[in-house]
């Protein structure tokens, strides 16, 4: 069948994205339950970002589940629920408050199958965004690489409604942990605009969809040079390629969207074809997931290679409060561009 | 005794200053933020003022407080300058954190108080480290951890105060049950009523206390001070309390009625501590309306000072990392 009648855009920001794919996820199997703070309190936020907003009407305070405050039970209860079969989407409201409960995702739920010689499974899904948003050093932080150097997690950062719907809907039906790492300043709304917020909806279908985990995208074909990016970074990096076109200098621009396991085949291609590499993440750089990637190129495509790989990270600091701070140390649109440049020197 | 434990006028005086201080600086901040002036986000503890200031009037320059996540008035009843205060909201490098740690991480050594710790039950564990070092050199300080009721079902409520326990560390935990963390009504996640409960389970001393009243706030926290100030070990208080606003500065307070806010309204500490000393003639109205206006000129100079402190630079934020 061809039609030649424009599909009608449906277009949703991350937040509404998140919210359709859980209420699917939970009219399709019944073990499948929400659980964090702030849940699905009446008259209250639905989640720190509005997320849940209208869950608890349809799926009601028994699957929509409020708890104390106290990551440790957040993160326990998921493991253990999904240990006896169950189907957890936990909710962490910042992801500095993982730290409370490295234990039962480090520990407990990314070994549960490898102790057990792999008779058990722990299909849990954890969500927690990220990001500098003007609020000084413990609301913060990008901790992603700390979750993928952890053998039996995987590992997602999801920058768009399309893909963040799917993506979610196939944490859900994976059989493992799943962390999924949401930056505040793309959630969509308009809250934020001051920290630099931007308004991001995409198209997402009506009819249902996964999108695979360990799969990446391209976002924008290039044939100079290779970046991979995620979150705000991506769309900054999307922004300087637009820039650097006007130079001459194409940008391929990629979101890996799951940083463990790495789509290694798709960032390998990109590379081989335009022999130069940029990683731009938020995260810090020392040992950041840059690093892994940076390392992996290395050892794959070395040869390749026509140009030092760079790293374009948040300086190695706490995140400062001061706005002028923190402009300064995080990745920009300006020095994502200026780095670029530096390769064609 | 009468009813105002004896304290002399000049000092219920400064008590109400204290305490007006605290709620003109949240408003005006409140304002402040609205206009756009102020980067982030704001919690603020108008109606909690009596905590603080009852608390802390108690308190040396060398004895430390732990704080939270609403640390305004934590700041201001220790002794932080309102100035510094303001700057740090402005993220400026004359604020007390020269412009690093903003609203959620008030704090200055000099007058004794740890940059605010924004994870919640983040100070109840630390605190045990400042009791420690207390203890093992035989100093006479003393240090207090305020927190909110929220943070009792973090386990690091638990473990800290039964370590202080064990440990008898000059230790007082000040609870701030203002009945919500963030939206959720402490009833619907704990099925202990009160706070104060829950130390009996490390057999830790703990009274109830009208959170709304700087007396009955003052009186308790003085003996459970001096007890650990003695060496009898830690002490937890539970003061009932409300905050006025929303949990955040984007709250629409959807979760609790308008009903049992008017109640709390009602039971405003500074009015109540103000009205008191008008009625039993110890001051004049007068004399509280000349604190008042004295409390807004120290605002007023707080913002100019902020407004004209320079800015941070780039390089200032890679500063301070290690010692
Ligand atoms: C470890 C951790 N979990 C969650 C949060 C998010 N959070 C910030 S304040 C708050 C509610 C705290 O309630 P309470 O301890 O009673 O203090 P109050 O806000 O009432 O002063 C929550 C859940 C946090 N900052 N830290």
């Amino acid at each position: 069948m061809t039609t030649n009648i424009a599909i009608e855009e449906r277009r949703l920001t991350i937040a509404e994205a998140l919210r359709e794919a859980i209420a699917e996820e939970m009219r399709r199997d019944e073990s499948v339950f929400l659980i964090g703070e702030d849940v699905g309190v009446e008259g209250g936020f639905g989640g720190a970002f509005g997320v849940y907003l209208g869950l608890p009407e349809e799926f009601g305070h028994e699957r929509i589940i409020d708890t104390p405050i106290s990551e440790k039970v957040i993160a326990g209860a998921a493991t253990g629920a999904a240990l006896m079969g169950m189907r957890p989407i936990a909710d962490m409201q910042y992801s500095d408050f993982l730290f409370e409960c490295m234990d039962e995702l480090v520990n407990q739920a990314a070994k549960m199958r490898y102790m057990s010689g792999g008779k058990l499974s722990v299909p849990m899904v954890m969500r927690a965004p990220v990001g500098a948003t003007n609020r000084g050093a413990q609301h913060a932080q990008c901790p992603e690489s700390y979750f993928i150097h952890v053998p039996g997690l995987k590992v997602v950062a999801v920058s768009d409604a399309y893909h963040a719907k799917g993506i979610l809907k196939s944490a859900v039906r994976d059989n493992n942990p799943v962390l999924i790492f949401e930056h505040k300043l793309l959630y969509g709304s308009k809250g934020r605009s001051m920290a630099g917020g931007i308004e991001l909806t995409t198209h997402v279908p009506q009819e249902e969809y996964l999108f695979p985990i360990g799969k990446a995208v391209v976002k924008r074909p290039g044939d100079h040079v290779t970046i991979v990016a995620t979150h705000i970074s991506l769309y900054r990096s999307l922004a300087a390629a637009e820039e650097l076109a006007a130079d001459g200098i194409s940008c391929e621009v990629i979101d890996p969207i799951t940083l463990n396991p790495l789509d290694k085949e798709t960032l390998f291609a990109s590379v081989r074809k335009t022999g130069r590499l940029v990683i731009a993440h938020e995260d810090t750089l020392t040992g950041g997931w840059g690093a892994e990637v940076a390392a992996l190129v290395a050892d794959e495509c070395l040869f390749s290679l026509e140009a030092p790989i760079k790293r374009i990270a948040t300086a190695d600091v706490p995140l400062p409060f001061a706005p002028i701070m923190e402009q300064a140390v995080v990745p920009t649109t300006e020095r994502i561009a200026a780095t670029i440049r530096g390769l064609f020197r | 005794m009468d009813k105002f434990n004896d304290l002399s006028t000049e000092h219920l005086l400064a008590l109400y200053r204290r305490m007006m201080l605290i709620r003109r600086f949240e408003e005006r901040v409140y304002y402040l933020f609205l206009q756009g002036e102020l980067p982030g986000t704001l919690h603020q503890c108008q109606g909690q003022e009596a905590v603080a200031v009852g608390v802390c009037d108690h308190l040396n320059y060398t004895d430390w407080i732990t704080s939270t996540h609403r640390p305004h008035g934590h700041a201001l009843a220790k002794g932080v300058s309102t100035e510094s205060a303001m700057a740090e909201l402005y993220g400026k490098v004359t604020g007390c954190c020269k412009g690093k740690g903003g609203s959620m991480h008030f704090g200055d050594p000099a007058v004794g108080m740890l940059p605010a710790i924004a994870i919640v039950g983040g100070g109840n564990s630390v605190v045990a480290g400042l009791g420690l070092a207390f203890k093992l050199r035989k100093t006479q300080q003393v240090a207090v951890c305020f927190f909110g009721e929220g943070a009792t079902n973090e386990g690091a409520f638990h473990e800290s105060i039964n370590f202080a326990a064990v440990q008898k560390l000059p230790i007082v935990f000040v609870c701030e049950n203002n009945l919500y963390g963030a939206s959720t009504a402490y009833h619907a996640v704990s099925p202990v009523k009160d706070v104060a409960d829950r130390a009996a389970a490390y057999n830790v001393p703990a009274q109830i206390v009208d959170g709304m009243d700087v007396l009955a706030v003052r009186a308790a926290a003085g003996d459970a001070i001096a007890a650990a100030r003695a060496g009898q070990g830690p002490i937890l208080l539970e003061c009932k309390t409300y905050r006025f606003t929303g949990h955040s500065r984007s709250d629409a307070r959807g979760y609790r009625t308008k009903t049992e806010e008017a109640e709390w309204l009602a039971k405003d500490p500074i009015p109540g501590l103000g009205n008191a000393m008008v009625a039993a003639g110890r001051i004049s109205a007068d004399n509280l309306t000349a604190v008042e206006d004295d409390v807004m000129r120290e605002l007023d100079e707080a913002v100019e000072f902020a407004r004209n402190s320079p800015d941070t630079t780039p390089e200032q934020a890679l500063e301070d990392v290690l010692a």
